[in-house]
């Protein structure tokens, strides 16, 4: 407004018009496109007479189901509940076979270490710190991947995402932020790096750095082994099958929770940092199309699960051997590792967690996905479980670890809304050229997690329920 | 600036002309401006190239990175100026490509506007076309990619479009040539003959009319017909347009500056 001189006539009326818009109930600014395509979609249909009409009906009928005003977000929801149970059901055999057969071979590799006589530290670094912890990495994020991904690209290929977008534009504007950000959500889903270099789609500076700050709210594929690993040892029910709805649910609502961060934090940014009104955009809804299966397969393989396992493996060797360095490292009686994560405790008890968790966070920092890899690590270099060898076990060296019901809870929290990991940081660097920027997308995601976490934690210890 | 006294009396009546210069459009003489508008990917380009020929050179917008061909071409013995607009869905400008799009349109003065629509999405283009014709009455709906549509088995009722858009409506296949003697003929039509055209405008609902005719007479008040419809800005008004109405004060205050210059000159030449 600067630009204009305050006795302006243009600007009076400017000021006038503000009234009439605040005082109409329905923004008058979307009114004015509504009506346009509303008249265009009966201009079009008074003139076009299209001889494939059956095939083209058929067609928008799905369509006016998938975006409408009733179905469209329950059926968004049950699409994503789908996903994510299909996704946990499926790769709980695979994982445990993937274990099975990885610390099987852990005991081989350790027989050949005493074979060849080889130093007790020399088998600590390399078996029990890196073999140990890649064999995690593999068996807890290899079968979920593989199955979520051809799944996510099935969709993409179909065409549905835009029609999220559609259908959540709505809830957008009113966050007053742009309706394309869902894209770039969507893309988080797979990587938040990914997600924040896609933020470039959206035309609005303004909303485009909304888009970059909030995209860690979505849980990244380096997370979701941690939320689905954690959700199916601890959301328990007597009956397998329903067990594992229970955790996918437990899953959906834990991203409808990001998902609604995500607005609040935008919908904060554009009153506080960031003001501004949200603009229209138009979005084109692709036709429906059938996926190629065999790209589907190769993309979501190839490209996406394979690129992120070996992400993950580059972190989680160096990741292992320096957590059972630091865990057999001792200073008078204590380990470097215990005495770190002693420091560490009362903050962490204070939201829920423990010291040994909240190490892992911060030693998860390269790559979110190695965080419960070096959780075990943990507690089995230092607890008195030592021998560690099925999937089953997992629960029972957690609860042996003090977890409860909060713990876990807490823990599935503070993985979604916590600090984004070093390649997200550094993306968010790139595409904003700020430091202060960088430093925001850093700041806001840490302080929303310990301040739900501590609110949480404190709340229950006061009522006693934990 | 100095004016040649044949040009004058076209200047005063069109002031709007001088005003192209800031949009780094030069005319030689009597040369007719025409803007090419359109969807991305409508072959917007494939008509603009299919109307100049090879006789195009690219310009740059002020102060923008966004290129804009420009190109001449001949018809009847008159020569028109042919400029092709970036790609645009809409003219609400939140993008700078449709703030160029819109300010030329607004603010340009083009003797015709070509608005391409793609024949086998109608309904998505249309959207522009209505937009532009509220901002002027100076509009030829080219609808083009007729040959995919045909392929796509869908008839468009061009004579009901016309009559419903009020308009002239050309069909072409610009890939082929087809019906670029007609777009020719009618851009000569408007541009050279001055033909009146009676666009329809889209029927807004019971509140956004009424918040219209609120602001109304205010507009009118400020005596800016000549530069923008009222009911256009009411619109952008409406919208909390902020940027559009910094680049209206501008140019109602560049333009008022020109026709007193222009008046001035015109009443030393009839002395």
């Amino acid at each position: 407004m600067s630009k204009l001189n305050p006795m302006d006539p243009f600007l009076k009326i400017y000021l006038d018009t503000e009234s009439i818009r605040l005082s109409s109930g329905t923004p008058l600014a979307d009114l004015v496109v509504t009506d346009i395509f509303a008249y265009t979609e009966k201009l079009a249909e008074r003139v076009v007479l299209r001889e494939d009409s059956i095939q083209t009906n058929w067609k928008d009928k799905i369509d006016k189901l998938i975006i409408s005003r009733v179905f469209g977000y329950p059926l968004m929801l049950l699409l994503l509940g789908a996903v994510f149970w299909l996704t946990i059901a499926g790769a709980n055999v695979p994982s445990e076979m993937l274990a099975n057969l990885l610390f099987a071979f852990q005991d081989i590799l350790t027989q050949w270490f005493q074979l060849i006589q080889a130093p007790a530290w020399l088998h600590g670094v390399l078996v029990l710190g890196m073999y140990r912890t890649l064999a995690w990495v593999i068996a807890v994020m290899l079968p979920p991947m593989a199955i979520f991904f051809p799944l996510f690209t099935f969709l993409e290929d179909l065409g549905y995402l835009p029609r999220v977008a559609f259908n959540l534009d709505n809830m957008f504007k009113k966050a007053k932020a742009c309706g394309k950000q869902c894209l770039t959500m969507c893309m988080g889903f797979g990587c938040n790096a990914a997600g924040i270099v896609s933020a470039r789609i959206i035309d609005s500076p303004r909303e485009r750095l909304i888009a970059i700050l909030t995209n860690n709210f979505v849980p990244c594929n380096g997370r979701f082994p941690t939320l689905i690993a954690i959700s199916s040892i601890f959301v328990t029910s007597a009956f397998a099958f329903s067990q594992s709805l229970l955790a996918a649910g437990m899953i959906t609502l834990l991203v409808l929770l990001g998902i609604a961060v995500t607005f609040a934090v935008s919908w904060s940014l554009s009153k506080t940092l960031l003001k501004g009104e949200p603009s229209s955009m138009v979005l084109e809804l692709p036709p429906y199309r059938k996926p190629k299966i065999g790209a589907v397969f190769y993309r979501s393989i190839i490209d996406r699960t394979i690129f992120v396992l070996r992400r993950a493996i580059v972190v989680a060797a160096p990741a292992g051997a320096l957590t059972w360095i630091l865990a057999n490292v001792y200073i008078g009686d204590v380990s470097v590792l215990a005495y770190t994560a002693g420091v560490l405790d009362p903050i962490a008890k204070a939201i829920g967690l423990d010291g040994f968790i909240l190490m892992a966070f911060i030693l998860g920092l390269p790559a979110n996905e190695i965080v419960v890899p070096v959780l075990l690590m943990c507690y089995l270099a230092t607890g008195q479980l030592t021998d560690f060898d099925s999937l089953f076990e997992l629960k029972k060296v957690l609860l042996a670890n003090g977890w409860t019901w909060l713990t876990a809870f807490n823990t599935m929290l503070f993985a979604l809304l916590h600090w984004p990991c070093a390649t997200t940081l550094l993306s968010m660097y790139k595409e904003t050229g700020s430091k202060k920027w960088t430093f925001m997308g850093f700041i806001i995601p840490t302080a929303i997690a310990f301040t739900v976490c501590f609110i949480i934690a404190q709340v229950a210890y006061f009522l006693g329920l934990a | 600036m100095k004016l040649k006294s044949g040009d004058s009396s076209n200047a005063l009546k069109n002031p709007g002309r001088v005003m192209r210069e800031q949009f780094g459009i030069r005319t030689t003489g009597e040369q007719y401006v025409i803007a090419l508008a359109g969807n991305p990917n409508v072959g917007k380009s494939t008509v603009f190239n299919a109307l100049t020929g090879l006789h195009q050179h690219t310009g740059n917008w002020p102060g923008k990175t966004v290129d804009n061909a420009q190109g001449n071409y001949s018809y009847r013995n008159k020569s028109f100026l042919l400029v092709d607009l970036p790609g645009t869905y809409s003219l609400l400008a939140h993008s700078v490509e449709e703030e160029i799009a819109r300010d030329f349109i607004c603010f340009g003065q083009p003797d015709a506007i070509i608005v391409v629509l793609d024949a086998t999405s109608l309904e998505r283009n249309l959207n522009l076309a209505l937009q532009v014709m509220e901002i002027s009455s100076k509009v030829i709906v080219c609808v083009n990619l007729i040959d995919e549509a045909r392929k796509k088995k869908l008839s468009i009722n061009f004579n009901e479009l016309q009559k419903e858009l009020g308009v002239p409506i050309i069909p072409t296949a610009a890939r082929n040539g087809e019906g670029l003697q007609e777009l020719q003929s009618a851009v000569y039509t408007m541009a050279v003959e001055q033909k009146k055209t009676w666009p329809k405008q889209v029927p807004y609902s019971e509140e956004v009319e009424r918040a219209i005719n609120a602001l109304l007479p205010k507009i009118n008040e400020l005596d800016l017909a000549r530069v923008v419809n009222p009911k256009w800005l009411a619109l952008r008004l409406l919208d909390s347009d902020i940027s559009f109405i910094e680049t209206i004060s501008r140019y109602a205050a560049a333009q008022k500056q020109t026709t007193v210059a222009l008046q001035d000159q015109w009443g030393e030449l009839t002395l």
